[in-house]
């Protein structure tokens, strides 16, 4: 069936798409679950549900989660742009409607029919940016610079609307290494830089919780009341009491007290009960994803490819990175959840879609397929007025 | 834009010179290069490497750490009663101390038979109710107490139970060895040893309460005491002639208290009734509070003595002008009455032995309502009066303050204040005219250096001379305590019911300033709608029975003060009064 002599579109798919990749997405999925039963016991107790609430309704969401994931796997990559801008208009309009309809939880309005519209924006966004880009760097008779640069705004501000400045940091910072990696000249990278740290500076000065949580984080004591810092505390008293080797799956206590275990703080708990060694192996695999992502968008001649790999990496990237600094009390908390190792629905189908998108747009083309027709290409035009290579 | 080429191609080229050069780099920084994305992606994964190595590098730094993890201690940490300063008397006598007790916790994980455990235990500790007990146990935490502070008999026979997931943790508990004595100052602590009423509640606010968040062990030893004021002796003292005086004249509520004017100390502070702080359950029943801090009352003429003293500091009488009493005194539709008539103009002694209201109201009228209004708030009766004891109330004042107000506050109705600002302010009038906060922890040496001056002291020897003679001649009579040189005050206040003055129903006070030449305590006795008794001739007056509480309070706590009597009166006792030509006795017509 997977035969090379018949290019059937599975055996086609089975000897382009990255395995590396793949593996490393499948060892991520299989540890989930497993760190989903070591965290999510005491929530569910807490919450009076039945003991492995959590984990069943994990295992739920990833069936179709996997389907998701190999369905889009399956794409070429002008049906993952197609997808991508189905999926970002349709998010969207969700989140608009979340803002207008949805009821407030915990302070913010995220969810409508039962679902976090936000989440899935993430891997669409990334898409459309790194199609801005490509076709702003390829062509001129596309304003691809000008879209991109217009994407960031139209995405965020609902966000910050929510409010959800989780999301808005990622998706700003994934935009920001997109933009980076376009080429765009240490002039910008400078002031976007400047920017950033402008707007952090006003959210520090404009929004009290952000400043409660940065003053928090760099004096833990001058915040209001004990209870405050008992999040990360716990956090990495987990760590602490977990050694090099872990206290044993089932065996955590630390775990019954932190808030969040089976989200947010996940990463805490397999400290706690796997060990620290585990949590760097953890990390590793986060590493080898990222970093193997990066080589192949690298080695890719597709200008699209090359920027929607690096983009779904850096987002993937970012995410496990900010996760595991907060339990590891390296910044200040934010609610961000580690890749395919918290439990979360919505969290889940959009890293598959991400992963799904990432595994397409890596896979192995003839050079033919990639160059397409396109009126002017960079270096080559008649006159070479705008080109790179101009007096 | 079209695909034709650009029209600036055709153009002869600009020299290469300076503005050439700024326009190259203004096109290269609007454009984005493709062919730079190879390096570029190496510096993004350069970075991704530097982070995931930096989250290595911390949980290699936290497997170094040798912070032993914290076991089923630090999980109940939360729930030990931490420890408390002890508490002692003016004379080093315990007023609150902790002792250790054991409490029995259980681990409801732990349990095996949740219905075996409930019955055995509450074999033994027959005060636990059995079905909250079950309930607790059954509840999904790791940790629940079962009984807190149990004897040592208790403890042996919970271990013999020999139940697993049943423990013992030793706490403090705090005992009040006097029982209800200082009760209202002392306040309580609730199960965990929180101080959550007075003196308790205070030394919490002081930083134990951070101390013990901030995660230090605190241990009896490690405290310093606290002396408080009050001395114990003289507190029982005052309590049992309060209760004595409430089974004669059947009040609702009595209270009664003595200050050391020149340092504001609280000798003795008693609100009846009150409750045993060990029991502290009865201290939530509305009649219970702490009348002279929270309770507000109309003084009666008690406030006379601050609206002659208002007259004489203004300069708008002195001790020998008169007043007109004659008649009633009429303001609008309102009437004001003497209880004593006396239809001729009188002295000031006079006015304020006879105890007149027209007398006193027109001493305000020569104020007037702002001048009025300003001594008051000056005295502090105003405005909150915030001591130690957390527990205070607020004057209430009348919303529209006009004339008629000013004369009805004179002779102290129409303004309800807490018994203790009017101690406060009476204590000022007498100690040479310094306001100052009266105060529940012992105190070294004079307080009136830094309190504020509120009246000369010509002012302050004229209030008291008029107490003496008060005491003497006029309504205080039961304070001329033999031996003692005393000076005082009665007051009667129509008690207000639904908002209209009951006929028949007062509220009395007594204040008394011992020794009246140079004074030293000022003893105070209240009393909630009092009764007449035997021997009272049916009436209710203030002489009648706080004054004979507080007389007699004064005749025995005094030498408990080392104010033994003496028989010998003092010779010269208000030296600017004589100069005025005003004796003892000389002063009525």
């Amino acid at each position: 069936m997977i035969s090379r002599a018949e290019r059937s579109v599975f055996a086609d798919w089975w000897w382009t798409v990255d395995r590396w990749l793949l593996a490393a997405i499948g060892l991520l999925v299989v540890l989930g679950i497993v760190l989903t039963m070591a965290g999510s016991p005491p929530v569910a107790e807490r919450l009076g549900l039945s003991t492995f609430y959590f984990v069943h309704h994990q295992v739920m969401f990833l069936v179709p989660s996997l389907c998701l994931l190999l369905a889009t796997s399956f794409l070429q990559p002008r049906d993952v742009r197609r997808a991508g801008l189905v999926v970002f208009l349709g998010g969207m309009a969700l989140i608009g409607a979340a803002l207008v309809f949805g009821h407030e939880v915990k302070g913010a309005r995220r969810w409508i029919f039962g679902v976090q519209p936000s989440e899935f924006v993430k891997p669409a966004f990334v898409i459309l940016a790194a199609w801005a880009f490509s076709e702003g760097a390829r062509r001129r008779d596309v304003p691809g610079n000008l879209i991109a640069l217009l994407l960031l705004p139209l995405t965020i501000v609902p966000l910050i609307l929510q409010p959800d400045f989780g999301q808005t940091m990622l998706i700003s910072l994934v935009w920001a290494a997109l933009f980076f990696m376009a080429g765009l000249h240490w002039f910008w990278v400078g002031g976007i830089g400047g920017m950033g740290a402008v707007s952090v500076f006003v959210a520090y000065k404009l929004v009290p919780h952000v400043r409660d949580r940065i003053l928090h984080f760099l004096d833990p004591s001058n915040g209001p009341g004990a209870t405050d810092t008992f999040q990360v505390d716990t956090a990495v008293e987990s760590f602490v009491s977990g050694g090099w080797l872990g206290k044993g799956p089932g065996e955590g206590t630390v775990k019954r007290v932190l808030p969040d275990a089976h989200t947010d703080f996940i990463f805490a708990v397999t400290g706690e009960e796997f060990g620290l060694l585990f949590c760097m192996f953890l990390a590793g695999i986060f590493a080898f994803i990222v970093l193997r992502g990066l080589l192949l968008s690298s080695r890719n001649d597709d200008p699209f490819c090359r920027f929607a790999t690096a983009g779904l990496v850096t987002l993937f990237g970012i995410q496990s990175c900010i996760n595991m600094s907060v339990n590891l009390h390296l910044m200040p908390a934010k609610g961000m959840t580690l890749p395919f190792i918290s439990y979360g629905g919505s969290s889940m189908i959009s890293l598959a879609l991400a992963m799904g998108f990432l595994v397409a747009v890596t896979r192995k083309r003839p050079r033919a397929a990639v160059i397409d027709p396109v009126p002017y290409r960079r270096g080559e035009e008649p006159d070479g007025a705008l080109g790179a290579g101009a007096p | 834009m079209t695909g034709s080429p650009d029209p600036r191609a055709d153009r002869p080229r600009p020299a290469p010179g300076l503005f050439a050069k700024a326009r190259v780099f203004v096109r290269d920084v609007c454009t984005t290069r493709l062919d730079k994305s190879g390096f570029r992606l190496r510096l993004l994964g350069l970075a991704f490497l530097c982070v995931y190595g930096l989250i290595d590098g911390k949980l290699i730094k936290l497997g170094l750490s040798k912070e032993a993890p914290a076991g089923l201690k630090a999980a109940a940490s939360d729930a030990v009663s931490g420890a408390r300063p002890e508490l002692l008397d003016r004379n080093g006598g315990v007023l609150a101390q902790d002792i250790k007790t054991m409490s029995v916790f259980a681990e409801p994980r732990r349990l095996i038979d949740k219905d075996e455990a409930v019955e055995l235990l509450t074999a033994v500790l027959p005060d636990v109710d059995a079905t909250d007990l079950r309930k607790r146990l059954g509840s999904r935490k790791g940790f629940v107490w079962v009984k807190r502070g149990v004897t040592d008999k208790q403890q042996q026979e919970v271990f013999r139970l020999g139940l697993p997931g049943v423990g013992f943790l030793p706490e403090n508990k705090r005992i009040y060895p006097n029982g209800p004595v200082g009760a209202h100052v002392l306040g309580f602590t609730n199960t965990d040893n929180q101080g959550i009423a007075g003196i308790e509640k205070w030394v919490d606010n002081q930083g134990l309460g951070d101390l013990k968040g901030a995660g230090f062990d605190v241990t009896p030893q490690d405290l310093k005491p606290i002396s408080l004021s009050l001395d114990t002796k003289a507190t029982f003292a005052v309590r049992d002639e309060l209760l004595k005086g409430m089974a004669r004249f059947h009040p609702q509520a009595a209270s009664g208290a003595i200050m050391d004017v020149n340092t504001g100390e609280m000798i003795a502070y008693v609100s009846l009734p009150d409750y045993d702080p060990n029991n502290p359950v009865d201290a939530l029943k509305p009649d219970h509070i702490n009348r002279l801090n929270v309770g507000t009352y109309e003084m009666g003429s008690t406030f006379k003595a601050i609206s002659i003293a208002m007259a004489l500091e203004l300069n708008k009488v002195t001790l020998k002008s008169t007043v007109d009493t004659t008649g009633n005194l009429r303001y609008g539709r309102a009437t004001i009455h003497d209880y004593e008539k006396i239809n001729r103009p009188q002295t000031i002694p006079e006015v304020f032995i006879h105890s007149s209201n027209i007398g006193t109201a027109k001493m305000v009228m020569m104020v007037g309502v702002d001048g009025h209004k300003t001594f008051l708030r000056k005295m502090g009766e105003l405005t909150r009066l915030q001591t130690e004891l957390p527990e205070t109330a607020s004057p209430q004042i009348p919303p529209h303050w006009g004339v008629l107000n000013s004369m009805t506050i004179a002779f102290g109705q129409g303004l309800n204040v807490t018994p203790l600002q009017a101690i406060m302010a009476v204590g000022a009038l007498a100690n040479g005219g310094y306001l100052i906060t009266p105060t529940f922890l012992k105190r070294d040496g004079d307080a009136r250096d830094e309190a504020k001056r509120v009246v000369r002291p010509e002012v302050s020897e004229d209030l008291r001379y008029l107490m003496r003679l008060n005491a003497t001649l006029g309504s205080a009579k039961k304070a001329n305590v033999p031996g003692y040189f005393a000076g005082g005050k009665t007051g009667t206040a129509d008690k207000l019911i639904n908002g209209h003055y009951a006929k028949n129903r007062v509220n009395t006070t007594f204040m008394s300033v011992v020794p009246a030449d140079h004074p030293k305590y000022l003893f105070f006795v209240m009393m909630e709608d009092p009764q007449a008794a035997e021997g009272t001739y049916g009436f209710h007056t203030a002489a009648w029975n706080s004054g004979d509480v507080c007389g007699k309070i004064m005749e025995r706590v005094a030498p408990l003060l080392n104010l033994p009597p003496n028989l010998n009166l003092p010779t010269d006792p208000f030296p600017a009064v004589a100069k005025l030509g005003i004796g003892m006795d000389t002063v009525l017509r």
